[in-house]
């Protein structure tokens, strides 16, 4: 869809995920690296497990789509070629720390004045405001700064982290889906802007019903282990359960959905060898998790949690969709790649590695279009693999490339 | 009732939405905050599953009174419509074709169901667009199953990455975590929608998977199993790349901060804001691979050093002295963090039946045409007469016929 679009992409992991969407919406999306490669290619895992510029796995992962080149920027000459290829944008996404690219003479308003039309995305830890305009991140302090930490983990125990980082996932995404805001402005205006993303900011927009509880009641939202707080006057509401072989997400709720779901478990609990009569009694339609009693809820569990632990999550779950209850079975990566809604989706796309001799398997695409192809079409560029390509496009000839080489600004 | 005019990039745009729960709040938000008239069809016959959770005003369940549904929004027009009724049905279709954009997150069959299938809209209007945002995508063998954040954090796989060594797989405290990942991957395809159309003058559906979006975001995780065969561990709060990293006890009752040291400089730097600076030449720790190897002791010997002190002390420290450090932040400190309230992610509005109350605003900022707060959330059904009488130029008169049928139930 975006097929006529330049991105100028200078992020390091903190933005990748912005000009990966961009590019499976078609838009050409150039790497820009610093010569010898982006640090990011050290993050693994790594192709067959070395630790190499080449094999970085997380750098195929959010790569993929795009172009790449490399470019000192700091230096006046790279500069000047930056220029050149913004002339040619519509998008360039960054994620230096505040401020750099304004040191460098390559500001929004900078590059605005160069090309009225271009849209620029800026990803940081916290903003450019104070206090915490300077302040260093990690994945970590950010997804601390930004509540989620707090609220996981055992009740009893410290707030447990998600090992993969996320917030620069979140803001990723931000980015992308500012810059299209910015876009679709342009195109009625003219006018360009900037977008400004904020990691911390990114990963607090979603805290469930945490600060409104906080606000109303005056009370935080605690980590609750296997369970989820906030939703009932007097109990926790279990969403961890052990099955045969493994853990199952389920979660007793009210409404139309529990209803739904519930009386099903209910019906399938009998047929499978019996449920109690309470539940079979129970009036799904009016159930309420905000005033269920203790008593009610050990009644409920109780039985539930038996049947579970009689079969193997993907029992469970073969059972669970034709009857429609609402399950989440723990997967593991491999049950992932082996399972039979996603394949028959097509969500799973082998793409070469020429390189490497080999072909990896990644997610196909994050959407469905029924015009345009929105798939991982091709493998993440090599260091500097589209310099004399890219270069060549904005007018470069092979002497200038040489020279350009030879002060290391590409 | 006379709408507050809307500006900025969307103004003009209208959107009709089936949209509940989280997921369809917030991809309506980036529209709604942005200016678009965004008209939410919900119905006092099945409310949705927010506006029956906690935490309410007064701590009185009530549908216009939920803490949770009105924190998500803002800026929303809510029409209510007994879809059991035909001529609700026609009032949809009617509002369907009109909008610039159809958008929906129900389970798979519904809109079928009401005639409001993509193939059905395509022949009212050739160049609609329709995006659907289902847990499992419309189509496939899942298609029927019902789905919601809570189990779909697990079937993507997340919980692997959390938890200690050895121990049961933790949810992410944000429990319907995956709620805010596809709105996301949903606004930015829809937009690219609006300019294809504009372009080629194609519309086109849509079809997004919360279940597969979820695992696009963590996708080098599937490629590390598929080359290395290795599946994700549980590793508590440690780095591979980093020693110290972890979350760290402080004074107050469950305060905790983090900190994460990636390099030798910044471990020396820790260790002279500690008072111990002979640590950074310490064999045990002089190196990332020996911290590495002895991050018990490590994890005890800051833990010991951080627990006399606030977090905010902690952070405010380590972070004048350049290592990465954080205040563990709790609701009430995300309530009021400087940093947040700058970037005005909160927004404070007068509602009818919440009083003053904070409502969620956006998550990034655009420089020349910021999001901004019109309305407060809705009440279920507030609309209703506006958008009927108003936007669809219903008469009176046939307005009060199809309220006395229960079409706006």
């Amino acid at each position: 869809m975006l097929n006529h679009c330049r991105v100028l992409d200078l992020t390091d992991d903190k933005g990748f995920l912005c000009g990966k969407t961009l590019a499976d919406l078609g838009a050409d999306v150039i790497k820009i690296e610093r010569p010898g490669g982006d640090p990011s290619r050290k993050i693994g895992g790594f192709w067959k497990d070395v630790p190499d510029p080449e094999k970085s796995l997380y750098w195929f992962a959010y790569n993929s789509n795009k172009r790449g080149i490399t470019l000192n920027i700091e230096s006046e000459e790279g500069r000047e070629v930056f220029i050149k290829l913004v002339r040619t944008a519509d998008f360039v996404i960054e994620s230096f720390p505040p401020g750099y690219m304004d040191e460098l003479g390559l500001g929004y308003s900078k590059l605005s004045e160069i090309n009225k039309g271009i849209i620029m995305a800026s990803i940081t830890p916290f903003g450019t405001e104070e206090p915490y305009r300077d302040y260093k991140d990690s994945d970590i302090v950010v997804m601390g700064m930004s509540g989620t930490l707090y609220q996981t983990g055992e009740s009893d125990g410290p707030p447990v982290h998600i090992s993969m980082p996320q917030a620069c996932l979140h803001a990723g995404l931000d980015a992308a889906v500012g810059v299209m805001m910015a876009y679709h402005y342009r195109e009625m205006t003219g006018e360009g802007q900037h977008v400004d993303v904020s990691m911390q900011q990114s990963a607090a927009w979603f805290q469930a019903n945490a600060v409104p509880t906080w606000e109303l009641n005056r009370k935080n939202l605690k980590r609750s282990g296997a369970f989820r707080a906030g939703m009932s006057r007097q109990v926790g509401q279990r969403q961890v359960w052990p099955c045969k072989d493994g853990y199952l997400f389920f979660n007793v709720i009210g409404g139309r959905t529990g209803a739904k779901s519930l009386s099903a478990l209910v019906e399938w609990m009998e047929a499978d060898g019996g449920a109690t009569d309470f539940l079979r009694n129970m009036d799904w339609d009016n159930f309420d998790m905000f005033t269920v009693t203790k008593e009610e809820m050990d009644r409920i569990s109780g039985p539930v949690g038996e049947f579970f632990l009689r079969h193997t999550s993907k029992e469970l779950l073969a059972g669970a969709v034709p009857r429609g209850v609402s399950i989440g079975p723990l997967s593991s990566m491999g049950d992932l790649l082996n399972d039979e809604c996603l394949k028959e989706r097509g969500f799973w796309k082998e793409i070469e590695h020429p390189e490497l001799g080999a072909s990896i398997t990644y997610p196909t695409e994050f959407v469905k279009s029924s015009e345009v192809d929105c798939s991982t079409r091709f493998r993440a560029p090599l260091i500097g693999e589209h310099n004399e390509e890219i270069y060549n496009e904005i007018g470069l000839s092979g002497q200038d490339l040489i020279k350009l080489k030879q002060s290391g600004t590409i | 009732m006379e709408m507050n005019k809307r500006e900025g990039v969307f103004s003009g745009l209208t959107i009709l939405a089936f949209c509940w729960a989280v997921v369809g709040p917030l991809t309506m938000k980036f529209f709604a905050d942005h200016g678009a008239t965004v008209i939410r069809v919900e119905t006092s016959k099945r409310p949705c599953t927010m506006r029956s959770s906690a935490p309410y005003k007064d701590n009185v369940p009530n549908y216009n009174k939920g803490g949770y549904f009105n924190y998500y929004n803002s800026n929303i027009l809510s029409l209510s419509l007994n879809m059991q009724l035909p001529e609700a049905r026609e009032i949809a279709k009617r509002l369907a074709v009109e909008c610039d954009v159809f958008m929906e997150n129900y389970t798979p069959g519904n809109m079928e169901k009401w005639g409001l299938s993509y193939e059905e809209l395509k022949k009212l209007r050739p160049e609609i667009i329709m995006m659907r945002q289902s847990g499992y995508g419309s189509w496939g063998p899942y298609k029927n199953l019902p789905a919601f954040g809570m189990v779909l954090v697990p079937i993507a796989g997340l919980p692997n990455f959390i938890g200690w060594p050895g121990k049961e797989p933790l949810p992410v405290g944000v429990s319907a975590y995956t709620d805010c990942i596809s709105p996301r991957f949903a606004t930015a395809a829809l937009i690219a929608a609006l300019d294809y159309r504009k372009k080629t003058g194609k519309g086109q559906l849509l079809d997004l998977s919360q279940f597969e979006a979820a695992i696009y975001f963590l996708s080098p995780a599937v490629l590390d199993y598929d080359i290395n065969g290795r599946e994700p561990e549980r590793i508590g709060n440690s780095s591979p790349y980093a020693a110290p990293h972890g979350v760290y006890p402080c004074q107050g009752d469950d305060r905790w901060c983090t900190i994460a040291v990636s390099d030798d400089e910044e471990w020396a730097s820790l260790c002279r804001e500690m008072g111990r600076p002979e640590y950074a030449e310490d064999p045990r720790f002089n190196t990332l691979a020996s911290r590495k190897q002895n991050e018990d002791e490590l994890n005890r010997l800051i833990g010991e050093w951080t627990v006399g002190l606030t977090a905010e002390d902690v952070m405010e420290r380590l972070q004048a002295a350049g290592v990465p450090a954080g205040v563990v932040k709790n609701a009430a400190d995300m309530y009021n963090d400087p940093q947040l309230r700058k970037r005005n992610i909160y927004w404070p509005m007068e509602h009818s039946e919440m009083g003053m109350f904070t409502h969620l605003g956006q998550s990034f900022q655009l420089s020349k045409t910021p999001s901004k707060a019109y309305s407060p959330s809705p009440l279920l059904g507030e609309h209703t007469e506006y958008i009927c009488t108003k936007l669809l130029g219903m008469p009176d008169e046939e307005f009060i016929d199809l309220m006395q049928k229960g079409v706006f139930e």
